[in-house]
């Protein structure tokens, strides 16, 4: 597609940096997960530009809910590296105190309402959100991201239904990376694509190249537009890809050809937006190496802090289970 | 004695479910499997691409290149649609088998178990049969967090029209795998993932066997204090009652295998031997197994006991992420000796 919005160069700066802030986040949080560290972690490099896209129009008290796979959401939206690796390696200064860990980060306070571990368990949920919206008279708007996977819930369609009834603020984001686990899309998928599955529930719904962050800008853009007028929901299909196995000793190439690999890495989002920044000499040469500088300087800074922090004292085992219980 | 070759036969727990899924499908044209990833790269095999996970487990792998993708059936993640699909075809006929990957998902597809599979044969009459087998993982231990780590098996032994098994090593694993398919109720087959992911160490006769359903077995004879565990726990107990050896202390091993059935009589011969019990389970301590055996050897084993029934339970919590904080919630050996040594005090 034709990107029509002028992005203003601030914007295009910080996606720039956002997803190569992600893209390093995953790189040291692989190392961690090599070192025995951290355990069960789902990598997101290769899908930075769908977050990042429609996070750019987000506010702090907007909401996003994530999956197993939310590292790119998370950061996306604002959330502090130092905390999110503190969390990844079970420390007491994680953002969920050590207790949720890689599939679970939230943060109540950058609108982050967690990373969730049961595919398309999220999506309803994001639902009573941008429904909280309506009835408090706000025009906060709700996000949720789910995979192609989560596409074949009932969740999804219950979802769906309530927020086409209702008309809720709410962004179905279906990240479709091409594969749930080993099994591909065009497999457990019937119909044309995702996206027209919104349209049973008379929700419009647009397919949108994951990889090109200016389209998800534009796309999200739209959407968020749409949900803050009150005009409802808006289903987005973002064709991605995952670039590395479903978690860390899963190899993709049992399920996956080398030529599908090198296709969709060939169309990586962050060296074209690379590209795009100095063709249109929004960024020196010099500016750029010092933005991919400072994302590369703040991961380092979060894995010294996760490594510095104390792991929980034994008593938070039993703490946080209810608020009172007498 | 004579060691013959069969004897010394050793599989793994993945191997041995394996072998049984296999000579299942094999002997009955019946049997069918479902669920996700179980063969993996579905519908790429004119790419070459066959089989590239074999189940999260490898539980199934090699299975579709015998039986083929109509009986080894990839599904989507709609747990919903394929565990109601199994009651459809359990009840026509067939004897599906079919994965939920871990027990925590259950929620998305109780309604299929809980008010399906659980009550058609007693609600319609008695006029049906139901022989699907579920097979799910569970346990803590792997920094898996508070959705995939739970150990949910008595929250569907609460269900009457389910029998629920937990096998504790590769040998009853294969057992009971066969007798569930074989069995016309259904079964849910609770699969812990630590004793999935132990090395070949178990004699496993290469010859298909059934085990008697709702029969504990005994690992240990002691005369001490009998310690009953549930899968995982099971083998916490014997490693336990090693430990217990060296200082003295005899234990009796009861492993449960079926929590529904429930073997009672071999929990309570066994407390009547003993005089103590320490009941070890790594599911939630409210309303569960180790609550529902305490209040049996409490009600029809009071005169035999010496010192009250002892729990061995995590805390009324859900399973923490942070390595130290998980170890500190899961039963462990150490744990249970010193419960021992609390009843024997
Ligand atoms: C209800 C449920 N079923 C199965 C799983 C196991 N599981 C975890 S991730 C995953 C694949 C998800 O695929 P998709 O939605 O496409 O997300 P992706 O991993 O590609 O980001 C599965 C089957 C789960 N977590 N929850
Ligand atoms: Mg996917």
């Amino acid at each position: 597609m034709t990107i029509t919005t002028s992005i203003d160069n601030d914007k295009l700066l910080w996606m720039y940096q956002m997803m190569v802030t992600i893209r390093r986040f995953e790189e040291q949080s692989k190392r961690e997960a090599d070192a025995g560290k951290l355990r069960g972690m789902h990598s997101s490099v290769g899908q930075e530009a769908v977050p990042v896209g429609v996070c750019a129009h987000l506010r702090d008290d907007d909401y996003v809910l994530g999956t197993h796979r939310s590292h790119h959401h998370c950061i996306a939206k604002g959330l502090d590296l130092n905390a999110m690796m503190a969390e990844l390696l079970g420390k007491s200064t994680g953002t969920n105190k050590g207790k949720g860990g890689t599939m679970h980060i939230a943060d109540i306070n950058k609108g982050m309402l967690g990373a969730n571990g049961v595919v398309g368990s999220n999506i309803p949920v994001a639902a009573g959100v941008g429904l909280s919206a309506r009835i408090r008279g706000t025009d906060q708007v709700s996000v949720v991201f789910f995979g192609d996977g989560a596409a074949n819930q009932g969740t999804l369609h219950e979802a769906m239904n309530l927020a086409g009834i209702w008309k809720l603020p709410t962004l179905f984001v279906c990240e479709n990376n091409r594969y749930a686990e080993s099994t591909p899309v065009e497999y457990s998928v019937s119909g044309e694509s995702i996206a027209e599955r919104a349209s049973g529930y008379n929700i419009p719904s647009v397919i949108a190249d994951g990889q090109n962050v200016l389209e998800m800008y534009e796309i999200g853009g739209e959407a968020v537009r749409r949900a803050r007028a009150g005009e409802g929901p808006t289903f987005i299909e973002a064709q991605t890809y995952r670039y590395n196995g479903h978690f860390g000793a899963d190899n993709p190439l049992t399920y996956r050809t080398q030529e599908e690999e090198d296709y969709y890495e060939g169309r990586d989002c962050v060296e074209r937006m690379k590209a795009h920044l100095s063709q249109t000499k929004v960024a020196t040469e010099d500016e750029i190496n010092e933005i991919d500088k400072k994302a590369l300087a703040t991961v380092e800074e979060a894995a010294r802090f996760a490594d510095d922090s104390p792991f929980p004292d034994p008593e938070e085992l039993t703490t946080d289970v209810y608020i009172s219980y007498p | 004695m004579v060691t013959t070759e069969t004897e010394t036969r050793k599989l793994s727990y993945i191997q041995a479910v394996n072998e049984a899924l296999r000579q299942e499908m094999e002997r009955d044209p019946a049997v069918f499997i479902m669920g996700e990833d179980i063969a993996g790269g579905a519908g790429r095999e004119d790419q070459g691409i066959i089989d590239s996970w074999g189940g999260p487990m490898r539980l199934t792998k090699g299975l579709i290149k015998q039986f083929g993708k109509e009986r080894v059936r990839d599904t989507p993640i709609s747990e919903a649609g394929f565990i109601g699909a199994g009651v459809g075809a359990a009840a026509t006929g067939l004897r599906p088998v079919v994965e939920l990957m871990y027990v925590s998902f259950f929620g998305v597809c109780s309604d299929q178990i809980t008010n399906n599979a659980a009550k058609m044969h007693y609600m319609f009459g008695g006029k049906i049969k139901l022989p699907l087998t579920i097979m799910t993982g569970m346990g803590a231990g792997l920094a898996t967090a508070a959705q995939h780590s739970e150990t949910l098996y008595s929250i569907f032994t609460h269900f009457p029209g389910l029998k629920c098994a937990v096998p504790s090593d590769a040998y009853t694993g294969k057992g009971i795998m066969t007798t569930s398919i074989r069995d016309d109720d259904p079964v849910i087959i609770f699969q812990n993932r630590q004793l999935m992911g132990l090395p070949a160490s178990t004699h496993v006769p290469e010859d298909p066997y059934t085990l008697p359903i709702g029969k504990a077995r005994i690992t240990r004879e002691g005369s001490d204090v009998t310690l009953v565990g549930i899968g995982f726990t099971s083998y916490l107990n014997n490693q336990a009652a090693d430990l217990l050896a060296a200082e003295g202390i005899s234990a009796d091993v009861v492993d449960l295998l079926w929590t529904s059935p429930l073997d009672e009589e071999a929990i309570l011969d066994s407390v009547q031997k003993t005089r103590k019990v320490v009941i070890v389970d790594e599911d939630y301590p409210r309303c569960s197994l180790a609550t529902d055996i305490s209040a049996l050897v409490a009600e029809q084993g009071f005169d035999y006991l010496d010192a009250p029934p002892k729990r061995v339970s995590p805390p009324h919590t859900s399973v923490p992420y942070s390595q130290p904080l998980e170890a500190a919630y899961m039963p462990t050996a150490e744990k249970v000796v010193e419960a021992v040594r609390e009843v024997m005090a």
